[in-house]
């Protein structure tokens, strides 16, 4: 019997990514958000995760994907990372998916920019396509803002 | 019990003898004939010596041995402790400790079986300094030696049985948990507060006044004496003091002051290197003593206590002292200040000088200290942890240096403010005051030099910084476009130099519970951490000093407002003086130097009574009697009876000055606190009035300079001799 795994399903501009079950905390609906300013852009604010402070990452910015329009309020989706709990912003959720091992194939070759980076490769699903994220790289924020002026 | 956790338990325990063994080496060294001391000293070698052979750490058990056999010479009289011995166990002291650290990291006591130091010990145990044995009774009857080891472990087993060992990230465990409840707690009042049911609040009550008590309490357990860190001086001292030929006596005051355990770590190297360098070189050589007409051996004394928050630990020596001509040279040497600047330069400001990197007044460098590095480290440190150093001293006569620090840094009292919609919270200890231009002050209050944004503080020019622009929020130029159009500077103060910091909004004080933010973004130097309000919000903590340097206040003005405040200061060849400003009745202007005020206090009338014919207020836990300044004034025939408090018998809030008088305390009604100046008050004209000293002139005013003694004076001999015409209280 092949291996199966299970994955948490998120939607960002109509892409379906999954981040392995394992590594998911928990998902919340909306949390109020503090901006930091200087912090790099990809840092969507800081979440109260009742009394622990989690650094909120806009998956969009981080796949340099279109922002997000105003009205779509994101969902936090928090995995745990090298660094602590960190939130993963996305546009909706989806299911709990099991998938086999077998379905699974690295990137196209064709595939380029942020998002293949990102990605450790697609699970072929019946009539999608399932993107697994690379939870440790999409956590990294990058430098803080450098000084300008 | 596995057998990690005996060997464990026993390097705790072994660790814990061997900082006493140090602490009464030292002691017996003073007193070698203190039979119980030299008891103590034996058992505890004969413990780890024991203890070792069961877990078999041959090594270390063969150390322990040779001092043990050495010990028993001592404690049977046959031998009389001198410095030599006691260095030697000392040595053998140390060499226990580094096999101890050795089998805590590897398990094993270690390859050094330390062949030099058995000899010196062997040795030593030879040399038939034999002492004649002044005290037969020290050798007691091997029964009476297990009586009082008897008596002496009952001792120690009941109080274990009163404590426990806990883990410290245990504790900071449950000081995150406990900052949560206190958040929770919050939270649940906000609630409450709004509701109308009458249940809900009651809980709500209970809940706030045991999360309250529960902080608190949680607090203590992260609590440890100075003293922890103290102990292991004397031998310090003892060591330094030996090596440069010196004779040190330490004194201790206020060991038991409490201090949180992160704190207590922070301060330990800082303070080893002010005891070190006070010994090495604050204290003289016992013949320059003497010829100063001191006694031989020097005095070094730690005082640590509480004061207003903080706690203060003070390292004094009765020693040279330092030389403020020697660093004005050096300073002028290296290039740090120019010989004008030096001599405008106060001896306080010189002394200053001596924390600047790689500047050291040693004339020799020694193994100890003088190589230029330490007092700049000493003052980075304790700045990192939020506190303050400061020295003084007289030549001949010595040198104190001041450290305080803040309680506990977990949670920190803290002044919130809006800014482009979000709240940031600024540490409280690097605030000085608040201050707000309304109207068309709001547009002239700010200027510019040179296109940089200054504020006229009380007749200095004070930068300017706007959080909004320093931040990258929204327009910088709508900072000082809130709702009212007021500007609202925060004055604040970081590496000596103040700057104003424009804000939209000022909210209120609170304490907060500091959190430390992700690693990627503790790069960004601006914040300090983050914290959650009382909504569940979460708000970042400005780093005054980050901030200070993002926004240039720091680096490169610093030194010219060091060198101008100098000047000016020799300029006037005054010393300034720091006066409250108030005014008085008929809006007369009013001052009186700061340092005879207690405390400024803004009474609500609910606790001002009028006992009698007196008027006194609950104060603090006291009945603080009150004079009314405006009518104390008064010529004495024109004073209307019991008309004392009567014009201000409506206000509905009293400013006092709460003075020191006679060992008592006071309070002086005024109509209006007005400012707190710097000035030299020079030119000065005879008082006009009764209760007046002078009149002078104060930034630009005739100011009338209260004569305070002299009114509280009066106010009390009219109560005491004329009980019948008492309007005026004592």
């Amino acid at each position: 019997m092949a291996e199966r795994s299970q994955f948490c399903t998120f939607y960002l501009d109509k892409l379906l990514f999954g981040v392995e079950l394992k590594g998911v905390q928990e998902v919340i609906r909306s949390l109020e958000m503090t901006h930091v300013p200087l912090a790099p852009e990809v840092v969507g604010g800081l979440n109260n995760l009742r009394g622990q402070i989690v650094t909120a990452v806009d998956l969009r910015r981080r796949l340099k994907l279109e922002a997000r329009a105003p009205e779509i309020r994101p969902m936090n989706v928090v995995v745990r990372s090298e660094d602590g709990a960190v939130s993963l912003l996305v546009d909706e959720i989806g299911d709990v998916i099991e998938v086999e091992e077998t379905t699974f194939e690295a990137p196209p070759e064709t595939l380029r920019g942020k998002v293949r980076e990102m990605i450790l490769g697609v699970h072929k699903l019946e009539n999608n396509l399932l993107h697994v994220l690379d939870t440790e790289k999409a956590c990294q924020m990058g430098e803080a803002a450098t000084e300008i002026e | 019990m596995s057998d990690s956790d005996i060997v464990r338990d026993f390097l705790q325990e072994s660790y814990e003898n061997l900082d006493r063994l140090d602490r009464e080496l030292v002691g017996l060294e003073k007193n070698p004939r203190d039979a119980d001391a030299l008891a103590s000293v034996f058992r505890t070698i004969h413990t780890i010596k024991g203890t070792c052979g069961f877990l078999g750490f041959d090594k270390l058990e063969k150390v322990a041995h040779v001092g043990e056999n050495l010990l028993t010479r001592l404690r049977d009289g046959k031998l009389l402790l001198n410095p030599e011995i006691t260095t030697g166990l000392l040595s053998m002291v140390d060499a226990v400790r580094q096999m101890l650290k050795e089998i805590e990291s590897t398990g094993q006591d270690g390859e050094n079986t330390y062949p030099e130091l058995l000899q010196t010990l062997a040795g030593l145990q030879e040399s038939a300094v034999a002492a004649p044995p002044t005290r037969p009774a020290a050798s007691k009857s091997p029964s009476a030696e297990k009586k009082v080891q008897a008596l002496e472990s009952k001792a120690r087993e009941s109080a274990a049985a009163d404590t426990i060992r806990v883990g410290v990230n245990l504790l900071d465990k449950m000081m995150t948990l406990v900052g949560e409840l206190v958040l929770a707690r919050n939270q649940l009042l906000q609630v409450s507060n709004t509701s109308r049911d009458a249940g809900l609040q009651t809980v709500s009550q209970r809940m706030n006044l045991i999360a309250t008590e529960l902080q608190k309490e949680v607090m203590k357990t992260r609590m440890q004496p100075i003293g922890n860190i103290w102990s292991q001086f004397p031998r310090t001292v003892r060591d330094v003091a030996l090596s440069c030929g010196k004779q040190v006596n330490i004194e201790m005051e206020g060991k038991e002051t409490e201090l949180d355990k992160t704190i207590i770590e922070a301060i330990k190297d800082p303070l080893t290197h002010l005891v070190r360098n006070s010994v090495d070189h604050g204290i003289e050589l016992p013949q320059d003593r003497a010829k100063a007409g001191k006694d031989s051996a020097g005095r070094l004394i730690l005082r640590a206590f509480h004061e207003g928050g903080q706690v203060i630990i003070e390292i004094s020596d009765d020693g040279a002292g330092l030389n403020a001509e020697r660093i004005r040279q050096k300073a002028i040497e290296r290039g740090v200040i120019t010989p004008e600047q030096a001599q405008k330069m106060l001896d306080r400001e010189i002394f200053s000088l001596i924390f600047l990197p790689g500047f050291s007044t040693a004339q020799k460098v020694t193994n100890v200290s003088g190589r230029g590095v330490g007092m700049d480290v000493v003052k980075t440190n304790v700045e990192k942890i939020g506190g303050t150093v400061d020295l003084q001293s007289t030549l001949g006569k010595g040198t104190t240096v001041r450290v305080k620090i803040p309680l506990t840094l977990a949670i920190i009292p803290a002044l919130i403010v809006t800014c482009g919609g979000d709240r940031y919270a600024i540490p409280q200890l690097s605030l000085l005051e608040l201050v707000r231009l309304e109207d068309t002050k709001a547009v002239t209050g700010i200027e510019l030099v040179h296109g940089v944004p200054v504020h006229r503080l009380r007749g200095r020019l004070l930068p300017i910084v706007y959080l909004r622009r320093e931040l990258r929020i929204g327009d910088a130029r709508q900072a000082n476009k809130n709702e009212d159009d007021a500007v609202n500077i925060v004055v604040l103060q970081a590496d000596g130099r103040q700057f104003g910091l424009v804000v939209d909004a000022i909210n209120d004080t609170e304490e907060i519970v500091v959190k430390p933010l992700r690693k990627q973004l503790k790069s960004i130097k601006t914040f300090a951490g983050a914290s959650i309000m009382g909504d569940g919000k979460v708000a970042l903590i400005l780093d005054v000093v980050g901030l200070a340097q993002r926004a240039s206040v720091v680096s490169e003005t610093k030194e010219h407002a060091e060198a101008a405040k100098a000047a000016e200061a020799a300029a006037s060849g005054v010393q300034k003086r720091s006066y409250l400003l108030f005014s008085g009745p008929d809006d007369a202007h009013m001052a009186i130097p700061l340092d005879t005020l207690a405390r400024l206090e803004e009474l609500p009338a609910s606790q001002v009574e009028k006992t009698g014919t007196r008027w006194v207020a609950q104060y603090r836990g006291e009945i603080l009697p009150l004079v009314n300044l405006g009518y104390a004034l008064l010529e004495r025939r024109t004073r209307p009876r019991s008309k004392e408090f009567e014009e201000i018998a409506k206000a509905e809030r009293y400013q006092v000055l709460v003075c020191n008088h006679d060992g008592h305390r006071a309070g002086l009604v005024v109509e209006r606190i007005v400012d707190i100046v710097e000035d030299s008050a020079e030119v000065q004209y005879p008082a006009s009035r009764e209760g007046v000293l002078y009149s002078a002139v104060i930034q630009g005013r005739v100011t009338e300079m209260i004569d305070v003694p002299a009114i509280l004076q009066t106010a009390h001999l009219e109560s005491e001799f004329h009980p019948e015409h008492a309007e005026v209280i004592h």
